[in-house]
């Protein structure tokens, strides 16, 4: 009928006008690298052993400087590790414990129902220690990102000298990929930063995959679960559609 | 009249209330054998859609407030803490915040179909009107409801938003302050906006009460535009568009799914996990893609208060609209040259919609005057132009004379509906 390429083509207007709004803010001159993710897809689940080796990074490097405030030491269970590992990695910082006695107040060893110690008491402070720029939080720095995942890979990896034309603010690195090439944070990962205990070589490569992988699951750690649940309630749905549909053929059979 | 009501009910239970309080006889009369033009397409689906949108947004919405807190310093932890530690507040969250574009996915179908049809005209006009009214407050709600997780684009969306007011000459900056409850968006404009968002969808349900109402005193407009002529022409809402209700809802349901499970957000903004900080200004303010369009009308026009205006009068307009569509036909299929008109109109507003999430530079500026140019010119000039002008196509005598005819080729191909031969 007349009516169907015009519908289609009503349709194919609004599902580019979507896919151009959606588009619309990562223009930007460098084209992010495509990694293959765990986590992609609808059958997507996070490779534990990459979010540990992640973890052991944001440990020894990314800690230093960047919080990760919503998170509590107990939700280390969700990228695999043991009550006892989470006892011991809670226990291995200091944090505030309230006052004593005197009304003096006190450190503490952690446990699994704190917070992610932030390195910094607050924000002046943070940037006192880092030239004036605020390391951001990280528990959803993942979802906060135009590009998420892959763009954070990217930064990862985009550290180079900048180029000879460039004019550099003092005290700022070179990324191509940092809106406005210009980050203060220094390239955070060499190769061979950390030491990986499962054998894993620790390429800069290999690093930026595993601490995405982490940050990925910091920031939405519900994701699996979501997933497996949506397959099930689209398939139930699917089952729920084609019943309906034949009751309604069925119903609507005497009316034409 | 006072006495009891006479009920047809047999049951004892039923029957006793119903006497008393005839809910059971007008739901009977309502949506049981309430006649229905027997030749709905699917389109006649998003109404039923919207409803069901709206229960979902309440519901999760009370559920969501057991856990939210409106102030400035905890609203962003809040709403993680519901993300994390709320028994599936995930779940909950995202249903909530795809909702929203769902619902306003629904109810722009539902407005196409009313402009297409011409469900607006004579006796349909306050109907029509009162539906106006429900898109207004939804678009509150929703602007306000993005505001209260308080990241970054909620902070200044809020900021853009509300400084609108401040075009008005005298009073726009007292309007402002009144708005905000301070001096600037604050706390006292988080925790108005959190009653506000609680209390309008209530309102919003009272409106649907009234249109809803409303139509079952005119009765629903069909696509072929004419009034039923008779019970020949009708069938009882019940069974036939329950069922029918139905289908829609349950592939209403898998987008939505698709969307909650898949790709929450998708349709969100990365600079809303961001927690809001006035001392920086995101690199681009945009809201949220079902206010596109208005923003780009605003955006379109190089004076501020020009700029508001326009994009009030961009919804304002279709209040009169019933009265600026001087053709008698209502239904596009008959009306060749307005087919074509409010297709484009369509095609418009998604136009509006990209060049809203642009900056206005370059390219962007000239075809966001030329869109909104159109929109205004359609309903302005077209509408009441074009009714004078054209030929209608002939009109069929009745509705179920094209249903119940079979066989050749009718306008619109009203009894072709792919779904339902199959």
């Amino acid at each position: 009928m007349r009516r169907i390429p015009l519908a289609r083509l009503i349709l194919g207007a609004a599902l580019g006008g979507l896919l151009a709004a959606s588009s619309a803010r990562a223009a930007d001159d460098t084209k992010l690298p495509k990694v293959e993710w765990s986590f992609s897809g609808p059958f997507g689940t996070y490779d534990l052993a990459s979010a540990q080796r992640g973890f052991l990074i944001y440990q020894q490097v990314c800690s230093n400087c960047h919080s990760m405030n919503q998170l509590y030491y107990r939700n280390l269970e969700g990228i695999g590790l043991s009550e006892e590992q989470i006892k011991a990695i809670a226990a291995s910082v200091q944090v505030p414990g309230g006052v004593d006695d005197n009304g003096q107040p006190i450190q503490r060893p952690g446990r699994p129902a704190d917070h992610f110690r932030a390195p910094f008491p607050n924000d002046q402070a943070a940037r006192a220690a880092n030239g004036g720029a605020l390391p951001p939080d990280q528990s959803v720095l993942e979802l906060a990102r135009e590009g998420g995942a892959d763009y954070l890979y990217a930064l990862m990896v985009g550290y180079s000298d900048p180029p000879a034309d460039m004019k550099m603010q003092p005290g700022m690195m070179y990324n191509r990929f940092f809106p406005g090439h210009q980050i203060a944070m220094p390239q955070p990962l060499q190769d061979g930063s950390v030491q990986y205990t499962d054998g894993t070589k620790p390429t800069l490569e290999q690093e930026a995959k595993d601490v995405v992988t982490f940050l990925a699951w910091a920031a939405e750690p519900e994701m699996v679960e979501r997933k497996q649940m949506g397959v099930k309630i689209i398939l139930f749905l699917l089952l729920l559609t084609g019943l309906t549909y034949a009751v309604k053929r069925k119903l609507w059979s005497d009316v034409h | 009249m006072v006495g009891l009501h006479k009920s047809e009910f047999k049951n004892p239970l039923v029957r006793w209330i119903d006497t008393r309080l005839p809910v059971f006889t007008m739901m009977q009369n309502e949506y049981g054998s309430f006649p229905t033009p027997r030749n709905f397409n699917y389109f006649w689906n998003f109404g039923a859609l919207a409803m069901v949108a709206m229960m979902i947004m309440i519901i999760t919405g009370i559920f969501l407030a057991m856990n939210y807190v409106p102030n400035t310093a905890l609203a962003f932890d809040s709403v993680e803490r519901i993300m994390r530690d709320v028994n599936y507040g995930w779940l909950i969250r995202y249903v909530h915040m795809n909702g929203a574009s769902m619902f306003f996915v629904v109810v722009y179908i539902h407005i196409f179909r009313g402009l297409y049809y011409g469900s607006y005209k004579t006796p349909r006009e306050l109907l029509w009107m009162l539906g106006v009214v429900i898109l207004l407050l939804m678009m509150m709600t929703a602007f306000m409801g993005y505001v209260l997780p308080w990241g970054q684009m909620s902070y200044w969306g809020a900021t853009v938003i509300t400084n609108l007011f401040s075009a008005f000459p005298i009073v726009g900056k007292s309007i402002v302050t009144w708005l905000w409850g301070g001096f600037s968006v604050d706390n006292p404009t988080l925790n108005r906006f959190f009653s506000l968002h609680y209390l309008l969808p209530f309102v919003i349900v009272a409106v649907v009460f009234l249109h809803v109402a409303a139509l079952h005193i005119t009765g629903s407009n069909n696509p072929l535009g004419i009034e039923p002529k008779g019970p020949q022409d009708t069938l009882p809402f019940h069974p036939y568009y329950t069922v029918k209700d139905s289908v829609g809802i349950c592939v209403f349901l898998i987008v939505y799914a698709a969307l909650v499970f898949f790709a929450p957000n998708f349709l969100g903004n990365p600079d809303n996990y961001i927690p809001a900080n006035p001392m920086v200004t995101p690199a681009e303010i945009v809201p949220e893609w079902y206010l596109l369009p208005y923003y780009a009308i605003l955006r379109s026009v190089p004076n501020k208060l020009g700029g508001v205006l326009m994009m009030f009068g961009s919804i304002l307009v279709l209040f009169v609209l019933p009265w600026l569509d001087t053709s008698p036909v209502r239904s596009a299929r008959f009306r060749p040259i307005f087919r074509q008109l409010v297709l484009l109109l369509v095609i418009d507003v998604i136009v509006l919609g990209d060049v809203g999430a642009h900056r206005p530079e370059g390219w962007w500026v000239v075809v966001g005057r030329l869109a909104t140019t159109y929109y205004f010119l359609f309903f302005l000039v077209l509408l009441p132009v074009v009714g004078k002008l054209e030929r209608p196509l002939k009109l069929p005598d009745s509705i179920s004379k094209p249903v119940l005819g079979g066989g050749g080729p009718l306008p619109g191909g009203a009894p072709a509906k792919p779904m339902e031969k199959a």
